[in-house]
């Protein structure tokens, strides 16, 4: 398996446009997700990551997966490595590596241990200066390889671009069945995808806590739309809001301490705020139309939300501590789900272009916008934690498909699940360790 | 307006007594062995059983040639208005809800499928709410309704043109035991 992916991507690199089927080593027979990617980033570094010594022993991919994680990115220009596998400890020829056309090289090792886990030793090497960058050594149970991988690509995209990897990172989304809707967890690459919710009736608008652990969403089995808060570690959930009316568009202050959510209880859908647990609801903002999709900016300084106040859905932003509104979009006559960068600094939304509905980022200093892709039933978008690229949902042959776009616009992705519906990704913080 | 209040009124006294009545409805009766455990029983019954005042108007919520079996009300696209040609199935909704006071009615709105769930969400709350409203002015309590929105999630026709998005352009009522 890890022969045929390589050799795939060897082949793959000779052409602009490629498709990386990543296939599961999986340990349930679930439909995982399936990532194909298009477009590259402007300026790729190239990077060669070497079989690992002592790979062979273990039956799970581990360097294939480094490499998919860095590839994916579309950051790093993946080099032949050749067919030798070369250890942590090895002598570099700097020279060979530099007419191999390679700036990065990862190389290492993988030992079974007296307690049948495994050692995982690497070091990343700078090959025009002829040193070694850093090394590092994880420590694995056999279903932790994959984990260790994501882990080894997280400190070679940290150490050469300056800015935390997210490929540890998890991804919520719903799977719509036959009379099934499934809110699902999977890894930032689609594998490992488990379940935390299923039920006949639908889910939607996931959204993460900021430290990971749990996650608010909006399920219909009561009949109507009710606030869930849902602890993953334990499957333990408890109702955040369920008033009369409708409770919808949960969305987590940056402590974790506070929900935005929209209710209806003093009639149209109306901005609130409440304590994770359900206490303390306070009204936010007052219209006479429509104010839902809030989202707390980075610094919890502003909650930007979707309002009809001026005649169409507009994106607009109060103080978090109420006051008054400010209009944010201006172009086009249908502009909603606000989401913010980490830094603040720009807005991903989707906006409606004669009848197609895109996903478009604005930076919020300029105010000048871009559309992001050429779909056109874009919804729901979600920054990845270090904003380089932006997750969202569209529609392919009617049928619901996540696909992911480079904050730039430059590299997509595509997620699929077979012969399923997929839709409202959140991608989830990244989680210190 | 008088009669309207007249009637409400007597259906109230009406349903006060049913209400007191020590005699739990006959139907109901299951073979007694122990005789006063099954009192205390009755008389908890009683109070949580909807008031069955009216059976041939019950009936009627699922009568196809009763105008209360019709329960859905259509909407033009971004238009929130109850459209005059649904004025006269809200009003026998309205009189059998005033008639039957312990019936609670859910008014689930909905939205096409076009756009952003969370704001189609709002626009089928905007649905039922109208609808709500209208109940609300022709003298049914607001304890009685509930107005939520299942927005787009829950369409009736599953198509992707304009006549399967004006089917799914509605408001649902549900009646206790419904939803």
């Amino acid at each position: 398996m890890r022969t045929m992916l390589l050799t795939r991507l060897r082949s793959a690199l000779a052409s602009v446009f490629f498709a990386l089927s990543i296939f599961a080593l999986s340990f349930s027979a679930q439909a995982q997700l399936t990532i194909e990617i298009s477009g590259a980033g402007a300026n790729r570094i190239p990077l060669a990551v070497a079989d690992f010594s002592g790979e062979r022993s273990i039956s799970t991919a581990l360097v294939s997966v480094v490499r998919a994680d860095l590839e994916r990115s579309g950051l790093f220009k993946l080099v032949d490595p050749g067919a030798a596998a070369i250890s942590d400890s090895a002598n570099i020829a700097y020279g060979d590596w530099k007419s191999r056309g390679a700036d990065a090289l990862v190389v290492g090792s993988v030992m079974q241990m007296a307690d049948g886990r495994y050692e995982i030793r690497f070091r990343l090497h700078d090959v025009p200066k002829q040193a070694a960058l850093g090394n590092m050594t994880y420590v694995a149970t056999s279903s932790q390889l994959r984990t260790a991988a994501h882990r080894i690509a997280d400190y070679v995209y940290e150490k050469l671009l300056g800015e935390p990897g997210i490929f540890s990172t998890r991804i919520a989304y719903v799977v719509k069945g036959k009379g099934r809707f499934e809110l699902q967890i999977a890894d930032a690459d689609g594998m490992n995808s488990q379940a935390a919710l299923a039920s006949p009736e639908p889910i939607i608008s996931p959204t993460w806590s900021p430290d990971g652990t749990r996650l608010a969403y909006v399920s219909f089995e009561a009949k109507k739309p009710v606030i869930y808060v849902h602890s993953l570690a334990t499957g333990q959930r408890h109702v955040a809001a369920n008033f009369k009316g409708s409770n919808s568009a949960p969305a987590w202050s940056p402590d974790g301490r506070r929900l935005a959510v929209v209710l209806t209880k003093e009639g149209t859908s109306q901005l609130y705020t409440l304590n994770a647990d359900g206490s303390g609801v306070s009204r936010l903002a007052s219209s006479s139309g429509i104010d839902t999709e809030p989202t707390y900016s980075p610094d919890g300084q502003f909650i930007y939300f979707t309002s009809d106040r001026g005649g169409s859905p507009q994106i607009y932003r109060i103080p978090s501590a109420g006051g008054t509104a400010q209009r944010i979009s201006f172009e086009g006559s249908y502009n909603v789900t606000p989401r913010l960068s980490r830094d603040g600094k720009s807005m991903a939304y989707i906006a409606r272009n004669g009848g197609r509905f895109q996903l478009t980022l604005m930076d919020l200093a300029t105010r000048q916008t871009q559309i992001l892709t050429d779909s056109d039933k874009d919804e729901s978008p979600s920054f990845a934690p270090n904003s380089r690229m932006i997750l969202y949902a569209s529609e392919i042959g009617g049928r619901g498909v996540l696909a992911a776009v480079s904050s730039d616009g430059r590299v997509k992705q595509k997620l699929s699940v077979q012969a399923a519906d997929v839709r409202e990704p959140a991608w989830g913080p990244l989680i210190k360790n | 307006m008088n009669k309207k209040w007249l009637a409400i009124l007597a259906m109230a006294t009406l349903a006060m007594v049913a209400g007191c009545s020590s005699n739990p409805p006959e139907q109901s009766g299951a073979a007694v062995e122990d005789h006063s455990a099954n009192t205390i029983k009755n008389a908890d019954v009683a109070k949580v059983t909807p008031d069955k005042l009216d059976g041939t108007s019950m009936a009627a919520l699922k009568d196809p040639k009763s105008i209360l079996s019709r329960r859905s009300v259509y909407f033009d696209y971004d238009s929130f208005v109850v459209k005059e040609e649904f004025k006269p199935l809200v009003e026998a909704h309205a009189k059998f809800l005033i008639a039957n006071p312990k019936m609670k009615m859910l008014i689930q709105g909905n939205a096409d499928e076009r756009g952003s769930r969370e704001y189609n969400l709002a626009l089928g709350q905007k649905r039922a709410e109208a609808l709500r409203k209208m109940y609300s002015l022709l003298g049914v309590r607001d304890e009685q309704i509930e107005a939520v929105s299942l927005g787009e999630e829950k369409p009736k026709n599953t198509g992707h043109d304009e006549s399967a998005w004006a089917e799914n352009r509605r408001d649902d009522m549900l009646y206790t035991g419904e939803f």
